[in-house]
């Protein structure tokens, strides 16, 4: 029975038919900040790894991670961490039964992302690489 | 443990195995990572770019060390648990699936203790 029916279910609209929303948007970029973050952390512990090795290996990697590509992928990964985790507190909002009016999801949306950049300067600020 | 309300029981509805306590895991590791990550932050961050001796000599601190290996284990944890809820969702050949599942197990198992690894060494063998 179950296969007989696989193919012929109905399927609801999908992305090519649905208006982007605020809601649909951001919540995507939360799967999309997390899955580039497992590269960001690639990086991290190489950077880790080739610390605990050697000094001449550290100096290799740490060359990786100041050149330009290095601080395009700190950057990025700063913000996708920050992005990542303000998102997912509003899922785990969402989880609880809370936010779900067009107003606040909106509101959440907008305060996840304008949020996620203040945090990202921050961040850099903290992290001195603009001294 | 057992989440489902009776109602749920008795009505034969939602996961008939270990759905709830697996869906509450993923939260509790979700709220887990929220002061680990503002840690985490705050011990590598200004370590990026930082020399060799600044590095280790910042990480040899076994309160840093120990706060870091538990955040990468929850992380690496919850990045599989994540990665996995994206494969379920995209991949539609239960073969696929199934294959992807497991390499993708190893990708975030030898990342998380090479991690681990390389944490403890400088905490506790330098």
């Amino acid at each position: 029975m179950a296969n007989e029916a696989k193919g012929k279910r109905p399927l609801s609209p999908h992305l090519t038919i649905y208006r982007p929303q605020m809601s649909s948007i951001s919540s995507i970029l939360v799967r999309i900040s997390g899955v580039a973050l497992a590269l960001g952390f690639v990086l991290i512990i190489w950077w880790l790894l080739a610390a605990s090795i050697s000094i001449p290996y550290f100096e290799t990697v740490n060359d990786i991670m100041t050149s330009w590509f290095g601080d395009i992928v700190m950057v990025g990964s700063v913000w996708a961490l920050c992005y990542h985790s303000l998102g997912g507190i509003r899922h785990l909002i969402w989880d609880m039964g809370y936010g779900f009016d067009l107003k606040t999801s909106d509101r959440m949306g907008w305060s996840v992302i304008i949020g996620s950049f203040i945090f990202t300067i921050m961040v850099i600020y903290y992290s001195g690489a603009l001294s | 443990m057992n989440y489902k309300t009776d109602e749920a029981h008795v009505s034969g509805l939602a996961s008939a195995r270990k759905g709830a306590s697996h869906w509450l895991g993923e939260r509790l590791k979700s709220v887990a990572l929220i002061p680990l990550t503002v840690i985490f932050i705050f011990i590598v961050a200004p370590l990026i770019g930082a020399d060799h001796s600044t590095v280790v000599g910042a990480l040899q601190s076994p309160a840093k060390g120990f706060a870091l290996i538990i955040f990468f284990l929850v992380t690496f944890k919850h990045l599989e648990e994540g990665l996995q809820v994206v494969i379920e969702d995209y991949v539609h050949s239960r073969g696929r699936v199934l294959a992807l599942i497991k390499l993708n197990k190893l990708f975030c198992w030898t990342f998380g203790l090479v991690a681990i690894f390389a944490i403890a060494k400088i905490t506790f063998a330098t």
